[in-house]
């Protein structure tokens, strides 16, 4: 089996070869048929890219401890639903994901487009294949899946720890497919550039699977702030690190494109900008995919140094260097058309949107790469923390909310006082409000946070103002009842309310940052049973602790699984009752015999209480010192009876307990981090619907009866 | 004022801004970054006070006491051993043979780290790390 | 290397090239029939983005998104465009 799968990334690989001639021959003679070729090169490679994949996917599921891959990532004790998702917790399997990810949405976007856009799609499939190749040269040549062990191994090493948790498992594909859908509209601006055919039709046609990138990528992101705000020890969800900031760069560029390229749209501005936007993005995604797993920056997120370094730089330098290239080679093609009417107009906001999205990519892209600049500079690598980030990332996130709430009730081409009085009162009415409505809450000494909840305000005033006078706008064009209006509304025009509701989603997602970040309350205390601990008015008990063996209440498959459990109460009144634990997993059999069960990897699990205006939560380390004295009496006795030992262990524990470290947070509004992020998400799916036909066709019906008549009046 | 001469103000002056803003942020990046050094390059010189980025692997052989952490810090290849107190969260991934990077400052004959700025490194997936230590 | 996963691979190859190879087979006539249906396909998603435009101005105008001056040339502009797809529609069929 290990042979079908071997042979198939080898056909995906020629399959490429072949799609990237066949295109480029049928581009360059117009033959379309052979441009027809090479689209369907790129469905043999997701066929050819499925077996593979269904081939390593079957292996893990059925613990073959022949692949090496297997015997490396998973075990026997490793929980089903972990099994399935080990497979890209390794470099090659994750390789294979993400290439067979670029497969499957190069197919969708390829077949949807099948008709149009034919001087440029052959291009695009060129360029796509590119990609594949790259990936399929990558798992063929250095990093395969499919290494067959001489004599396999009786059990693996089993999935990391750490990784057991759905948001984990589900947090690779997410990113993969936001990182390989942002390769779509980049291979289409090659291709439009390449068949100088730089109007608005390939925008239209590739805006949708932009969006679609924007949003999988920002889910990722999410759920990669929840895991570790909700599964590491540390309580925190972003800490600036390199991987997590190669992530974020590509997101910032492919927000400022979907807004920049409504500006091409509507007056044919910013072509050169938009074209260099999208190629930017679909370089960062290949570069976000990189710095993961080469090991040149230090971060907690290590995939380990490995051999892969050399070939992505060197893909990744070309890349920028042809999209470079293309670009100032076509720049009498990408002439604007109009020019910026006045500083205070909707084509000003965007630009000026832009340019704050962009800076907030150069601030993140400097302080990621500044120990290799740092390096190349003064010879010595030295690297920039969190509040070097803060300082810099916070104002412009300011602006950015409060840009996103004047953007939608601004005129176009130029403000006049009498619009701009009648269009920002309410919303700066709203935000006013809100201002003196939290002086009185402590909240003006944090004159920052102040600014974003005002903001904020300002954003739900203004989206709430357009919603009102859409539907009134509405029910003057087609009388109809105040819900219906609404909802047509909406269906009309997906991408506009789409928007507006991420708008709205973003400056909630911005509310909670600023809250949780400015007015925590931490403790770090060391409790023994029935002691009491105060935070932020809360009274924090110490009920008992607890031990269990092999009875992992997460599913995690812990060998054993120490814990607390907490009283929490605020003013004499129960508020709840929290279960931190620490799991233990098994290491190897050196580690004694008692050891080799729970000397391993150990996490934390922790107690966390969410509410909508406070999170609680908590996060036990029993003493360390304490398990490894008791652990090293148990390994004096004979194997056979670990069992019986780590049983007498965790009951020892619970009983007798020694004092245990507890850190407390207590923070407001976190909640309204996640909730944001659903109203995003949520806002998404509308902008990426597609629109009704029915209703497109009647109103066209009658549309083009208007039109009709005027060309018979003309 | 003639309109292509507005446009050329406006630009001037938003690329000034933007040097001065780009200017400001390269500046300070780097008074406020911390050298990061391994073990040996920081036992043959550290100046007291300074914060550097120590990385290197966790010594076999730490003590915890209360939240308080004793451990030492040796080179990737390599012998040289710093020892470092530290006070704060202990990631997860914490143990001997564990790459780690952590804040110091010296102090005396040791060093000290920085509170919660201990960070552990996900272990490598492509070594045997799990049969080491 | 034994016989199942051989055999596998030669289906899994055969259909990847007949897959690829099927286009190169066509007819001159079915050749044809897809250009022009390409072209429609393209002119139809054309005349709906048009709509879609018109019918944004209009609404914008309403919200005081746009001045009554800027929004009369920008309609007429529109519809203008409009009716040039729908003549190069009418000169397909």
């Amino acid at each position: 089996m290990p042979v079908l799968g071997r042979a198939c990334l080898i056909l995906a690989l020629v399959a490429c070869a072949y799609g990237i001639g066949a295109s480029l021959y049928g581009a360059r003679t117009g033959r379309r048929e052979w441009a027809d070729s090479g689209r369907r090169a790129v469905y043999a490679l997701a066929g050819l890219l499925t077996v593979s994949f269904g081939v390593l996917e079957l292996a893990f599921l059925r613990s073959d401890f022949s692949f090496a891959t297997v015997a490396t990532h998973s075990s026997t004790t490793t929980p089903g639903f972990y099994k399935g998702a080990a497979v890209w917790s390794s470099q090659e399997g994750s390789l294979l994901l993400w290439a067979w990810l670029l497969a499957m949405w190069s197919s969708l976007v390829l077949f949807s487009t099948r008709r149009r856009m034919r001087d440029i799609t052959p291009y695009a499939t060129a360029m796509l294949l590119g990609f594949g190749a790259f990936f399929c040269g990558l798992l063929v040549f250095a990093a395969s899946p499919f290494h067959v062990l001489a004599s396999a191994p009786a059990e693996g090493n089993g999935l990391n720890p750490l990784l057991r948790h759905p948001s984990m498992m589900i947090h690779p594909p997410m990113l993969y497919s936001g990182y390989t859908l942002f390769t779509v509209p980049f291979a289409f601006a090659v291709g439009a550039l390449a068949a100088r055919r730089v109007d608005a039709e390939w925008i239209r046609s590739t805006r949708r699977f932009a969006l679609a990138a924007w949003f999988f990528l920002g889910i990722g992101i999410l759920l990669g702030a929840r895991w570790s705000y909700s599964e590491l020890g540390w309580g925190g969800y972003w800490a600036w690190d390199p991987v997590e900031n190669a992530s974020l760069m590509p997101w910032l560029t492919g927000t400022a494109f979907l807004h920049s390229v409504m500006i091409q749209e509507k007056r044919g501005m910013l072509k050169v900008w938009n074209v260099s936007l999208v190629l930017a993005t679909g370089v960062l995604a290949i570069l976000g995919t990189f710095l993961v797993r080469s090991g040149i920056l230090d971060s907690i997120h290590a995939f380990g140094a490995s051999t892969l370094g050399k070939p992505f730089v060197a893909f990744i330098a070309l890349l920028a260097a042809g999209s470079i290239a293309l670009v100032v080679s076509r720049r009498d093609l990408l002439r604007t058309e109009n020019r910026l009417d006045s500083l205070l107009s909707r084509e000003a906001m965007f630009l000026l949107n832009n340019l704050v999205l962009v800076g907030l990519c150069f601030v993140v892209f400097w302080g990621t790469f500044f120990p290799l600049i740092s390096e190349a500079v003064t010879g010595q690598k030295a690297s920039v923390g969190p509040p070097w980030f803060d300082r810099y990332t916070v104002p412009l996130a300011l602006m950015l909310v409060l840009l996103s709430g004047i953007g939608p009730v601004i005129a176009w081409r130029r403000a006049t006082a009498a619009n701009t009085r009648r269009n920002f009162l309410f919303p700066s009415a709203c935000a006013a409000l809100c201002a003196v409505a939290l002086l009185p809450v402590h909240v003006a000494q944090k004159p920052l946070a102040l600014c974003m909840f005002a903001f904020a305000a300002f954003v739900a005033g203004s989206i709430g103002q357009e919603l009102v006078r859409g539907v009134r706008a509405r029910r003057a064009m087609a009388s109809e009842s105040v819900p219906l209006a609404a909802v047509q509304l909406v269906r009309r025009n997906r991408r506009r309310w789409g928007g507006y509701t991420i708008h709205v989603g973003m400056a909630v997602l911005f509310v909670g940052v600023a809250a949780s970040s400015t007015f925590q309350h931490t403790r770090d205390a060391s409790l023994v049973p029935r002691q009491t601990v105060r935070v932020d008015g809360y009274d924090v008990r110490y009920v008992k602790a607890t031990g269990r063996v092999a009875d992992d209440p997460d599913g995690t498959g812990a060998f054993m699984t120490l814990g607390a459990v907490l009283d929490v109460s605020k003013g004499g009144r129960h508020v709840a009752t929290l279960r931190p634990a620490r799991n233990y997993y098994p290491g190897d059999p050196s580690q004694g015999t008692v050891g080799q069960y729970i000397m391993g990897d150990a996490t934390s699990e922790v107690g966390l209480k969410a509410g909508a205006t406070r999170d609680f939560w908590v996060a036990v380390q029993p003493d360390a010192g304490w398990l490894m004295k008791v652990v090293a009496k148990g390994n004096d006795l004979p194997p056979s009876a670990g069992g019986l030992a780590l049983a007498a262990i965790a009951q020892r524990y619970a009983e007798r307990p020694p004092p245990a470290d507890f850190r407390l947070i207590a923070s407001p509004l976190v909640t309204w981090i996640w909730l944001g992020g659903m109203i995003v998400a949520a806002g998404g799916l509308v902008a990426l619907w597609p629109a009704p036909d029915l209703a497109r066709r009647r109103v066209t019906a009658s549309l083009r009866a208007r039109v009709a008549q005027e060309l018979g009046r003309a | 004022m003639d309109p292509a001469r507005k446009r050329t103000i406006r630009l001037t002056v938003a690329l000034t801004a933007a040097v001065l803003l780009a200017g400001a942020l390269i500046y300070t990046s780097f008074s406020a970054s911390s050298p990061a050094k391994t073990p040996s390059q920081l036992m043959a010189g550290a100046e007291a006070g300074r914060s550097y980025q120590l990385t290197g692997k966790v010594a076999p052989g730490y003590v915890r006491r209360g939240n308080t952490l004793d451990f030492r810090v040796r080179d990737r290849s390599g012998r040289a051993a710093v020892p470092v107190r530290y006070t704060g969260t202990v990631p997860d991934p914490f143990r001997a043979g564990r790459e780690v990077i952590v804040t110091v400052r010296k102090q005396g004959a040791g060093f000290v780290g920085e509170r919660d700025s201990l960070v552990t490194k996900c272990p490598s997936k492509f070594t045997d790390s799990k049969r080491s230590t | 290397m034994d016989a199942l996963a051989a055999l596998l691979v030669f289906v899994v190859l055969v259909a990847a090239v007949a897959l690829v190879v099927a286009p190169l087979r066509r007819g001159r006539t079915e050749r044809l029939i897809a250009a022009e249906e390409a072209r429609r396909e393209e002119l139809e998603a054309a005349k709906e983005a048009k709509y879609l435009e018109i019918r944004d101005a209009e609404m914008d105008f309403r919200m005081g998104k746009l001045s009554e001056a800027d929004f009369r040339a920008l309609d007429r502009q529109l519809r203008a465009e409009a009716v040039e797809i729908l003549r190069d529609l009418d000169r397909l069929t």
